[in-house]
C-alpha cells in the first residue's frame, strides 16, 4: 500500500481557497498610509501556507507563483516596502490568479499560462520596480527565478526522464501465486506494454522434479524495465499480486531533481523510493507527487472523478452536542425495550413518559442533524467586499459596505443558491443605486455611499436585507417606463408598492444606458424566481433621494417545515405554519358574495376572499360544503391575505418535504408531498401557488 | 405465476445481464399481465417490483387515471391505472389488485411509476425477430405505446413502450 497523495487533495484545495479568501479579505481591509502590521502578517501566513501546500504536493506552478507574492509581502512587512494601492491591487489580481490556477488543477486542467504569466509579470515589476530594497537578500531569489513561469512543471520533470530511466523490479512470488489464478506471465505482457522489459528467472528454489508441484510457483523474476513510466503505474500491474510476492521496486537511476531556492523548503522531495521499498506491505514513500499529478493512472483518475460531491465543515461542538443526542436516544430506547418485555397495564404511566421523552429527544436529534447543515451566511457575505471595491473603484463612486449579522446561519443548499441573487441586487445597488460623489455631496449627503448588508432570523425565516442610501427609485419614471414599454395600462392605477414591483417584470430596465456591471433588464424577474423557488419572497422599499431597501425571506432549511395538517372531506394536506395567519370559525354573516360568486369574509375590517379547498381540489368525498361548518384558515402568499376553507384542523407537526416532481410531475397548488406517520403520503400546499391559482 | 416467482428472476437478471442480452443475444424477456380481456407485456428489466394494491392519495386536478401518490420506501410514487388510461376493464379495487412498479431512465434521470393492471400473467422470453410491427388501430392506444404485437401460445401479446408509457405530459396532451 503505498500513500496515495491525491486523497488529500480534496481538503488541500478546501484550505488553499480559504486561505485565498484570508487573503483578499486582509488585503480589502488595509488601509494605505496606515498599515496595520498584523493585517500583512495574515495574508503573508495564508500565503506561505498556500505555498507549503503547494510545494508538498507537486504543484510547483502554485507554488513559485506565490513565492513571488510572500518576497513582496515579506517586504511590506518587514517595512522595508511601502504598501501602496498599486501594490495592493496586484496583489489582488494575484489571488484571483491563484485562483484561478487551483481551479484549474482541481479540474485536471491545463493551467492557463499566459494569464499565469501575465500576473507574473505585474507582481514582478511591483517587486522590482520602486522597490525601496531592490537587493534585499529576501528579493533575490525572486528575481533569479526564471521570468516564464509555464517552464516550471515541465522542467522539473524533465530530469527524471533522462535516459536509462526506469524501474529494477524483483519479483518472488509467494508458492501460492499461481493458486490465486494469477499468471506472472501476463504481469509481464503488461509491463512490457510499458517500455521495453528484459528479464532474469532464478530458478535455484525449483525442488528436484519428483517433488515438484505443478500448482507452486517456485521460480521468482529480476526484472528491468526501461521506461518513463511512473512507479505507482508499474504498481499498479502488481495491486492484483501484491499480497502474494515479495516486490522490490527501485529506480535504474537515480532521478536528478532540480534543487529549487526557497520553495524546495516546505516541499521535502520524496526521498528514493528504494528505502522504503523492501516490503510492499509496508508503506512506501509517495512518489514523487509531481508524477503523480502527470500521469495519474486509471484508477485514480477514476477515484478524483467524482468532484461535485461537495464537503462540509463542520463545528466540533456540534457534533459532540449530537452524540450527545444520540446517547439520550438510545438509553430512552433500552428503557422503552425494558417496559416491553414485561408489559402490564399498571406500567402505562411509565410507558406514556417514556414514548414523551423519546419524542422529545427525536426532536433534539432531528435538530442537532439540521444545524449540522446549517452554515453562517457570512460564506455568502465574505465575498462582497471584494465585489463593492472591485465595481466602486471601475464607477468611480465612493462606497462603503457594512456587514451586519454574518454570523447568522442558514441551511448550506439556502446559502449556495443565494449568492447569485444577491451579487445581482448589490450590482444594481452599486451601479443604479449610490450616485456619483458630486451628485452626493449637491444632494447633501455624505460624499461616500453606503450599501449595508444585513442578515437575521425573524420566525422560520432568514432575512437578508440590502439597504442603500443612494438616489432611491423615481416611481413615476418607473410607471412612465412601464407603460411605454407596454408592461401596464396606461389607465391602471397602482399603489406604490404594485410600481415598485415593476421592476420584477422581465425585460424591465430604466438604465440609461447599458453598462457591463446591469441594466439590460434581465436579472430582476430571474432574481425573483430564484428567490421564490426556494420558498422565500422579495419586498421592495424605495424612497426617492434617500435610498432603496430590498428584503429578502428565505426559510431556514428547505428539508423540513412546520406544517398544519387540515382536513379536507377524507384527505390530507398540510398547510407550511409560516404562511399561516391564524384560523376562525365563521359565521353566515361574515360571508359575502361578490358578484354572485366569488365569497369573502370581514376580517378586522378586511375583505378577504375565501378558497374552497373542496372546490379547488375537487374533492368529492365527505360533508361539510358550508363555510360556517368547517374552519378558515387565514394565510398569507404573496402579500396578499386570503381564508383557505377547510373541513378540519387536524394537528400540527414537523414534516420532512419530499419531491413530488422526482418520480411524478409539478401539479398546481402543491409544493411538495411528505410522509405522514401511518405511511401515507400528505401533499404540502403552495399557498402563493394557490392564491394565483384561485385569483387567475 | 407467482409474485415471489418474479422477483427471482428479476434478481438474476441484473443490470450487466442486461447489456448482455442486447448485445449478444436477440432475447428478450417480457413480462405479461392482463388488462380486461386483452394480454399486454413490458420489458422485464423495466419492471422494478410487483406490489398489491393499497390506498393512494389522491393528486387534485390530474387525469383520473392517475390515481394519486403513495410512499415507496420513502419515496413518492405515482399510480396510474391503466385499464382506465387505456378504457378495457372496469377500474376495481381489491386487495388482489396488483401494482406493477416500472422505472423509466430518460438521461440520467430515472422515475419510478407504479401502474395497476389486472393480473399478472407470465415472463415470456421473445426472439427478437418473432417481433410484429402493430397494425394502426385508428385508436389513440395504438401504435403510440405498443412497440410491436407477439404471439405466445397462439395469444396475442402487446409489447408497450415504457418510455412512452410513463411520459405523463404526452398522456395528458392527449386526453385534453
Amino acid at each position: 500500500m503505498s500513500i496515495d497523495m491525491s486523497q488529500f487533495h480534496q481538503v488541500f484545495f478546501e484550505e488553499c481557497f480559504e486561505g485565498l479568501e484570508a487573503m483578499e479579505s486582509g488585503l480589502l481591509s488595509l488601509d494605505i498610509g496606515d498599515i496595520d502590521p498584523e493585517a500583512i502578517n495574515t495574508i503573508f501566513r495564508a500565503a506561505h501556507s498556500i505555498k507549503g501546500g503547494s510545494g508538498t504536493f507537486g504543484f510547483t506552478v502554485v507554488a513559485e507563483y506565490t513565492h513571488i507574492m510572500e518576497t513582496l509581502l515579506d517586504e511590506m512587512r518587514d517595512g522595508r516596502r511601502q504598501v501602496t494601492k498599486q501594490a495592493v491591487d496586484v496583489l489582488l489580481g494575484s489571488v484571483d490568479c491563484l485562483r484561478e490556477m487551483l481551479t484549474s488543477i482541481q479540474n485536471e486542467e491545463e493551467v492557463n499560462a499566459q494569464s499565469v504569466a501575465q500576473h507574473q509579470a505585474a507582481l514582478e515589476t511591483e517587486l522590482n520596480g520602486e522597490s525601496s530594497a531592490a537587493n534585499s537578500p529576501s528579493s533575490a531569489p525572486a528575481i533569479s527565478q526564471p521570468a516564464s513561469p509555464v517552464e516550471s512543471p515541465e522542467e522539473d520533470e524533465e530530469p527524471e526522464i533522462e535516459e536509462e530511466q526506469g524501474w529494477k523490479i524483483s519479483f518472488c512470488p509467494y508458492l501460492n501465486l499461481l493458486k490465486t489464478g494469477n499468471d506472472p506471465v501476463r504481469l509481464f505482457r503488461e509491463l512490457s506494454a510499458l517500455g521495453k522489459l528484459t528479464s532474469n528467472v532464478n530458478i535455484q528454489d525449483v525442488p528436484p522434479f519428483n517433488e515438484l508441484d505443478p500448482e507452486e510457483c517456485n521460480i521468482s523474476w529480476d526484472l528491468v524495465l526501461v521506461s518513463d513510466a511512473s512507479e505507482s503505474a508499474v504498481r499498479e500491474i502488481f495491486s492484483w499480486v501484491e499480497e502474494d510476492c515479495e516486490l522490490e521496486l527501485s529506480p535504474l537511476a537515480k532521478p536528478k531533481k532540480k534543487k529549487k531556492p526557497k520553495a524546495a523548503a516546505p516541499a521535502p522531495i520524496a526521498p528514493p523510493v528504494v528505502a522504503e521499498a523492501k516490503d510492499v506491505a509496508e508503506p512506501v514513500a509517495p512518489p514523487p507527487a509531481t508524477v503523480v499529478k502527470k500521469a495519474p493512472t486509471e484508477a485514480e483518475a477514476a477515484k478524483n472523478a467524482p468532484k461535485a460531491s461537495s464537503s462540509i465543515r463542520v463545528d466540533t461542538d456540534k457534533i459532540d452536542t449530537l452524540i450527545n443526542m444520540v446517547g439520550e436516544v438510545v438509553i430512552t430506547q433500552s428503557m422503552l425495550g425494558l417496559i416491553g418485555e414485561n408489559f402490564t397495564m399498571d406500567k402505562v404511566g411509565q410507558l406514556k413518559r417514556g414514548l414523551a421523552q423519546l419524542e422529545r429527544h427525536t426532536r433534539d436529534l432531528q435538530q442537532s442533524v439540521m444545524n449540522i447543515r446549517m452554515l453562517p451566511i457570512s460564506f455568502v457575505f465574505s465575498r462582497f467586499p471584494r465585489l463593492v471595491h472591485d465595481i466602486s473603484t471601475k464607477l468611480n463612486k465612493k462606497i462603503t459596505l457594512k456587514l451586519v449579522g454574518e454570523n447568522t446561519e442558514v441551511d448550506k443548499a439556502v446559502v449556495e443558491l443565494i449568492n447569485d441573487p444577491l451579487v445581482h441586487l448589490i450590482r444594481n445597488s452599486l451601479d443604479h443605486g449610490i450616485e456619483m460623489p458630486a451628485e452626493r455631496i449637491a444632494a447633501g449627503k455624505p460624499e461616500t455611499g453606503t450599501i449595508e448588508l444585513k442578515a437575521y432570523h425573524r420566525g422560520g425565516h432568514i432575512v437578508i436585507e440590502i439597504i442603500d442610501d443612494g438616489r432611491g427609485m423615481d416611481k413615476s419614471k418607473l410607471l412612465a417606463k412601464a407603460i411605454e414599454k407596454g408592461l401596464v395600462e396606461e389607465s391602471a392605477i397602482m399603489t406604490d408598492k404594485q410600481i415598485l414591483e415593476l421592476i420584477f417584470m422581465p425585460g424591465f430596465s430604466t438604465a440609461e444606458q447599458l453598462s457591463d456591471i446591469s441594466g439590460r433588464g434581465v436579472g430582476m424577474d430571474v432574481v425573483r424566481r430564484n428567490i421564490q423557488s426556494l420558498g422565500g419572497n422579495i419586498d421592495i422599499i424605495s424612497e426617492l433621494g434617500k435610498g432603496s431597501t430590498i428584503a429578502i425571506h428565505l426559510p431556514l432549511t428547505l428539508a423540513i417545515l412546520d406544517g398544519q395538517s387540515v382536513a379536507v372531506g377524507d384527505e390530507t394536506y398540510i398547510v407550511p405554519l409560516v404562511s399561516i395567519i391564524e384560523s376562525i370559525n365563521i359565521t353566515e354573516k361574515m360571508l359575502n358574495k361578490v358578484a354572485g360568486k366569488g365569497e369573502t369574509f370581514k376580517l378586522r375590517n378586511e375583505y378577504l376572499p375565501i378558497i374552497r379547498m373542496r372546490e379547488i381540489f375537487n374533492v368529492k368525498s365527505g360533508a361539510a360544503t358550508k363555510p360556517n361548518e368547517g374552519v378558515i384558515v387565514v394565510v398569507e402568499g404573496q402579500g396578499a391575505l386570503c381564508g383557505f376553507l377547510v373541513d378540519e384542523l387536524l394537528g400540527q407537526q414537523q414534516v420532512v418535504i419530499k419531491s413530488l416532481e422526482a418520480n411524478y410531475r409539478r401539479v398546481e397548488g402543491v409544493s411538495g408531498a411528505t410522509i405522514l406517520g401511518d405511511g401515507s403520503v400528505a401533499l404540502i400546499l403552495d399557498v402563493p401557488g394557490l392564491v394565483r391559482l384561485s385569483v387567475c | 405465476m407467482s409474485e415471489k416467482n418474479e422477483n427471482e428472476i428479476e434478481a438474476i437478471e441484473g443490470e450487466t445481464g442486461a447489456k448482455k442480452n442486447a448485445d449478444t443475444s436477440t432475447i428478450i424477456q417480457y413480462l405479461s399481465f392482463v388488462l380486461g380481456k386483452e394480454e399486454y407485456g413490458v420489458d422485464i428489466l423495466r419492471v422494478q417490483e410487483i406490489r398489491s394494491w393499497e390506498p393512494v392519495s389522491r393528486v387534485p386536478n390530474v387525469p383520473f387515471y392517475e390515481k394519486g401518490v403513495v410512499n415507496l420506501r420513502g419515496a413518492i410514487v405515482p399510480i396510474i391505472d391503466l385499464r382506465e388510461r387505456f378504457s378495457l376493464s372496469k377500474p376495481e379495487y381489491t386487495p388482489l389488485t396488483v401494482v406493477v412498479v416500472l422505472q423509466t431512465g430518460s438521461g440520467s434521470h430515472t422515475r419510478i411509476m407504479g401502474v395497476v393492471v389486472d393480473s399478472v400473467s407470465d415472463v415470456i422470453s421473445i426472439e427478437r425477430t418473432d417481433i410484429q410491427s402493430a397494425p394502426d388501430f385508428g385508436t389513440k392506444v395504438s401504435n403510440e405505446f405498443i412497440n410491436g404485437l407477439v404471439s405466445v401460445n397462439e395469444r396475442m401479446v402487446m409489447l408497450l413502450d415504457v418510455d412512452k408509457l410513463l411520459l405523463l405530459e404526452v398522456l395528458e396532451q392527449n386526453d385534453y
